[in-house]
């Protein structure tokens, strides 16, 4: 259901698609059991003239049942929701898949920057590409993030992946994802970060083996021309009220210092 | 207003009396927010948090003197109780200002200590542990702070012969900031672990 | 006060309660009642601030950019604070004050057949805190850099350093406005549990009191129990910011995940907080208007306290992608869903309890009712965000905003009207327009689900939460997703304007309404056995019980109530 609204584009997009699948199925039969028996139930009993209402206690085995049998029921359910998460979230976020490639993501206020760990595939070396805002990613690749803060919570997501972190400060958080699907996706943060918040986005672009080498030589050697500003480019422009804030200088800083 | 506020007041279904009932609801929401506190430190310090080692600078003959005074305070508003359960309203009052007395004198140790560690430069920002030295400390200060001015009215209103039954309270409160100081003492004076 | 401690009263004599002076009537009370109208019509004015907020940012949503008429430009700035201000007013100074201070405080002495609170001058005290934190609250709105905008969770370091949030003085008077507000309701709710325990009417046993008294004492329990370790926190934050300790920075040693434990350790059990006081007087409401005896009393009671017991050990459910261990996780997703359990039992007694009934719609059934239809979706709704793995996409998106506005909406306003129609003949004593009632439900109830229903698809779409303009992510600025938003804020604005008829209502009802019996509804509960309004003392003679508070249609009997208050017929 998921995968209508929006692209499925990492290899557990799916399994957590999957996980909603089944778990609106469980409640939806629920709640349409529940809501019908609701309904049926106002309009049958509606008052009527010299019909007194009954008199039931439910306190009788008789007339618990009907609210203990569907409760049972409602324990075996529960146990099939538990243990499918169970097995979804163990693979996504507390196993960690041999890696072919690592990035390291870093969170300010309102950027985001991002280390590519090159061809030898550590990072800290000579051959890290570092970018602002634009996330290259070589598709089918395992890859293993360290997501880091500067100042404050900011959350590492990507709707296409399925892909939801907080960065912490003072703190490196590792996770992987697998990137499936050609093309250049939202990253949003998705964690209440300050005055600019609403504009802390990136692109995640998914490139084959071939255009993602070109793009990394291109970021090298400086031809290269930032996804995000030509996807931003494509929309309505940044808002020019921010002369409405009271720190009109500091923020003028540095949201020079982001663009 | 009327004299003898409501009637409901009077009422008791359960058979405890409505203002122990009272005093106890206040002693476990207070229990939950130094239990907070205390939480917070028992897990820095589990953390291993650089500062925490600075709790061997605290003086813990100070600490001592001032478990063994407020201990001390609350053997005397237990008498104070006893001896106002038997009407005699002057000996309760006399009982009542000494424990206010070991409030002064714990209060005294207190600031000796304080004035001690700012000189050495340990103030509240210098690390978490003296963050959450100066909150804790402080903050149970205020509640003795507090216990010995209503200590002080109680003395006053059972003197002219009014509500007995207050002397209890006052002593559960008064217990209740021993407590705290109990499980404080230990844990900024003495723990190393 | 000076009771004298050997004052024994017998509970009939109840002439002390003499006319009191206007300042002492209304502006200084220690009557229950009036201090009960003081806290729901503060509550009141906070919803209109809190409204006007939702339609402030719900326009800049819709039509970003564009100056909102009778607000002005919303920026970057403003949306954070007006989303965070609309989140803690409505929960901290609408749902709190309304449901459980305003409506516990008029209900829990006339329902449990006493003439006042047990502590009266304390109760006074409670609202005045409480009046002191709202004024806190309206005056971070116009300090420097404007009122807080770090959400009503405050995460630090974002809430807990200037240079973070651009709101140095508006995040520390927030934090104080907060904390204000819980030290009143905890002085509020000493009042709450001593008065049930201990002025309950002469015959009144446990299992004789009503489940709305019931569930409001159970939410004050949570409150008290959950509220302390995020006082301490509070003090911790505010220490943060105006002394420099760094308790939440990880620069000087401490932990921003630490608040967020104090804080959901408070936060979900403050859901079940402000959920118990609607719960409970919705089941006194459809007991009334089924004519039918609650189904399974005792099974209702016990699911409360199982949900309220289990409410402790969930708060790591709105953490699971902050950086906790992944493997905890696990264990929160058990008790998380484990509270599907007692919850979904409960709804069944309650709708159980609309079988063999005879149901008369009127308007406080029709807005309990739909209270619990509306809840069933944000009840499901939540089981989705109960698993760990969905958590993952689903994070501070719209579906956890439409998940929890369908609980909240339903708890804090369908609650509130429910309760409001109710009882408004007992406050008022005049009966309420049953037709604009229902105009007023009908303009209330369809708006709303076609602002949140739609949001869920929203968040299915990936939109993420607290964003002021969603033009900056090209794959949320379609045009299609960009036209829900226009629904949902269309929708709003058509709910505002439908709240007018109620505004109108209530007051010409309390003026010119049409007189009201003692006892317009027919139910059983003792407030109903005395005038309406109860005059100063609640009860000309205070009664005694002999059954519980839900004996309607008892076979054999002529009448199809059975007032708690009535001496059983000699045989």
């Amino acid at each position: 259901m998921i995968e209508y609204f929006v692209y499925s584009a990492s290899s557990f997009a799916g399994e957590i698609d999957d996980l909603f699948f089944v778990i609106t199925l469980i409640i939806g039969f629920w709640f349409f059991l529940t809501f019908g028996a609701l309904v049926y139930f106002i309009f049958k009993f509606r008052r009527k003239d010299g019909v007194k209402a009954q008199y039931i206690t439910g306190e009788k085995h008789s007339e618990t049942k009907w609210t203990h049998y569907p409760h049972f029921a409602v324990i075996a359910m529960d146990v099939v929701i538990i243990a499918v998460n169970i097995l979804v979230w163990v693979n996504i976020k507390q196993t960690l898949p041999p890696r072919d490639n690592l990035v390291r993501v870093i969170g300010q206020q309102w950027s985001w920057s991002f280390i590519h760990a090159g061809p030898d595939g550590e990072l800290d070396t000579a051959d890290d590409v570092a970018t602002v805002n634009d996330l290259h990613l070589k598709i089918g690749d395992t890859y293993h993030f360290e997501l880091q803060s500067r100042d404050v919570l900011h959350n590492f997501a990507v709707p296409a992946f399925r892909l939801r972190q907080d960065a912490v400060p003072g703190r490196t958080i590792s996770g992987w994802f697998k990137p499936t699907k050609i093309g250049t996706y939202d990253l949003q943060c998705a964690e209440m970060c300050g005055y600019g918040h609403g504009i802390m986005g990136a692109a995640v672009t998914v490139h084959s083996e071939e255009s993602y080498n070109t793009t990394m030589a291109q970021i090298q050697n400086g031809t290269y021309e930032s996804h995000y500003q030509k996807r931003m480019g494509t929309k309505t422009p940044l808002p020019s009220y921010t002369s409405q804030v009271d720190d009109e200088d500091s923020f003028a800083v540095l949201l020079a210092s982001i663009f | 207003m009327s004299m003898h506020g409501p009637i409901a007041t009077h009422r008791s279904a359960t058979g405890v009396p409505t203002g122990r009932l009272a005093v106890w609801w206040l002693m476990a929401s207070e229990i939950f927010i130094f239990g907070g506190l205390i939480a917070c430190f028992v897990l820095f310090k589990l953390n291993g948090t650089p500062g925490f080692e600075d709790a061997s600078l605290t003086s813990l003959t100070a600490g001592a003197v001032n478990t063994f005074v407020l201990l001390t305070s609350s053997l005397t508003v237990v008498l104070a109780h006893a001896a106002i359960e038997k009407g005699d309203r002057e000996k309760s009052f006399l009982y009542i200002w000494y424990t206010i007395g070991g409030g002064f004198v714990f209060l005294g140790v207190k600031a000796y200590e304080y004035t001690g560690k700012i000189i050495n430069g340990h103030i509240i920002t210098e690390n978490l542990f003296w963050s959450f030295y100066y909150t804790m400390t402080g903050l149970h200060a205020l509640h003795v702070i507090g216990g010995m001015v209503i200590m002080a009215l109680i003395s006053f209103d059972i003197r002219k012969g009014h509500n007995y039954q207050r002397v209890e309270l006052i002593g559960i409160y008064w217990h209740f900031v021993d407590l705290i100081w109990i499980f404080l003492f230990p844990l900024l004076y003495i723990a190393n672990f | 006060m000076s009771q004298a401690a050997t004052a024994v009263q017998t509970d009939t004599n109840a002439e002390h309660h003499e006319e009191l002076s206007f300042l002492y009537k209304y502006i200084l009370p220690t009557d229950h009642k009036i201090i009960a109208m003081q806290y729901i019509f503060t509550g009141m004015i906070m919803a209109v601030i809190g409204g006007y907020f939702a339609y402030a940012f719900r326009m800049q949503l819709a039509f970003p950019g564009e100056l909102v008429p009778l607000y002005g430009l919303v920026g970057p700035g403003e949306y954070n604070m007006l989303v965070t201000n609309h989140g803690t007013i409505m929960i901290f100074w609408v749902a709190m004050p309304v449901l459980i201070a305003g409506f516990g405080n008029y209900i829990i002495p006339l329902m449990i057949g006493c003439d006042d609170m047990v502590f009266p001058r304390l109760n006074r005290l409670s609202y005045q805190i409480f009046l002191a934190s709202t004024l806190v609250l309206i005056l971070s709105f116009f300090v420097k850099g404007g009122g807080f905008g770090g959400a009503w969770t405050a995460y630090p370091p974002l809430s807990s350093v200037a240079e973070y949030s651009l709101t140095d003085w508006g995040a520390s008077l927030w934090v104080l406005a907060v904390a204000l507000e819980f030290v009143s309701f905890l002085l509020g709710g000493i009042n709450f549990v001593t008065t049930t325990m201990n002025a309950r009417a002469p015959g009144m046993k446990m299992m004789d009191i009503p489940i709305a008294v019931w569930f409001i004492v159970l939410a004050v329990i949570l409150f008290m129990a959950s509220v302390g370790p995020l006082i301490a926190g509070a003090v911790m934050l505010f220490m943060d910011q105006r002394i420099g300790t760094s308790f939440f920075l990880p620069s000087g040693g401490g932990d921003p995940l630490l608040w967020q434990h104090l804080f959901w350790f408070f936060g979900h059990p403050e859901v079940y907080v402000v959920l118990l006081p609607t719960l409970g007087i919705v089941a006194d409401i459809i007991t009334v208007f089924s004519r039918k005896k609650l189904f399974g009393y005792k099974t209702v009671l016990y699911t409360a306290f199982a949900t309220g017991g289990l409410s402790f050990v969930v708060w790591a459910h709105h953490q699971f992608i902050a950086g906790i261990d992944p493997r905890m996780a696990n264990v929160f997703v058990v008790t998380t869903v484990l509270i599907s359990i007692p919850l979904a039992e409960m709804m069944f007694s309650y709708i159980a309890t609309l079988y063999g009934g005879s149901i008369e719609l009127k308007t406080p059934m029709l807005w309990a009712l739909s209270f619990i239809a509306a809840f069933l979706i944000g009840g499901v709704t939540g089981i989705y965000l109960g698993a760990s793995a969905l958590d993952v996409y689903f994070h501070d998106s719209y579906f956890v905003l439409a998940h929890f506005h369908y609980t909240f909406f339903p708890i804090t306003i369908i609650g509130m009207f429910a309760a409001i129609t109710f009882w408004f003949p007992k406050m008022f004593g005049r009966m309420m327009n049953d037709t604009l009632g229902k105009i007023h439900f009908w303009g209330t109830f369809i708006p709303f689900n076609c602002i949140f229903l739609p949001l869920f698809f929203l968040g299915l779409a990936g939109q993420h939460r607290r964003i002021y303009n969603y033009n900056h992510f090209p794959d949320l600025a379609t045009q299609e997703l960009q036209n829900i938003r226009i629904f949902a804020t269309v929708s709003l604005i058509v709910m505002l304007c439908f709240q007018l008829v109620f505004i109108y209502n209530f007051f010409v009802s309390m003026f010119k309404g049409k007189k009201a019996p003692d006892n317009p509804w027919n139910a059983n509960t003792l407030e109903w056995s005395t005038p309406s309004p109860p005059p100063h003392g609640n009860f000309k003679t205070l009664p005694t019980v002999y059954r519980g508070a839900y004996e309607y249609s008892v076979p054999g009997r002529e009448m199809d109530y059975w007032p708690q208050n009535e001496p059983p017929e000699e045989s």
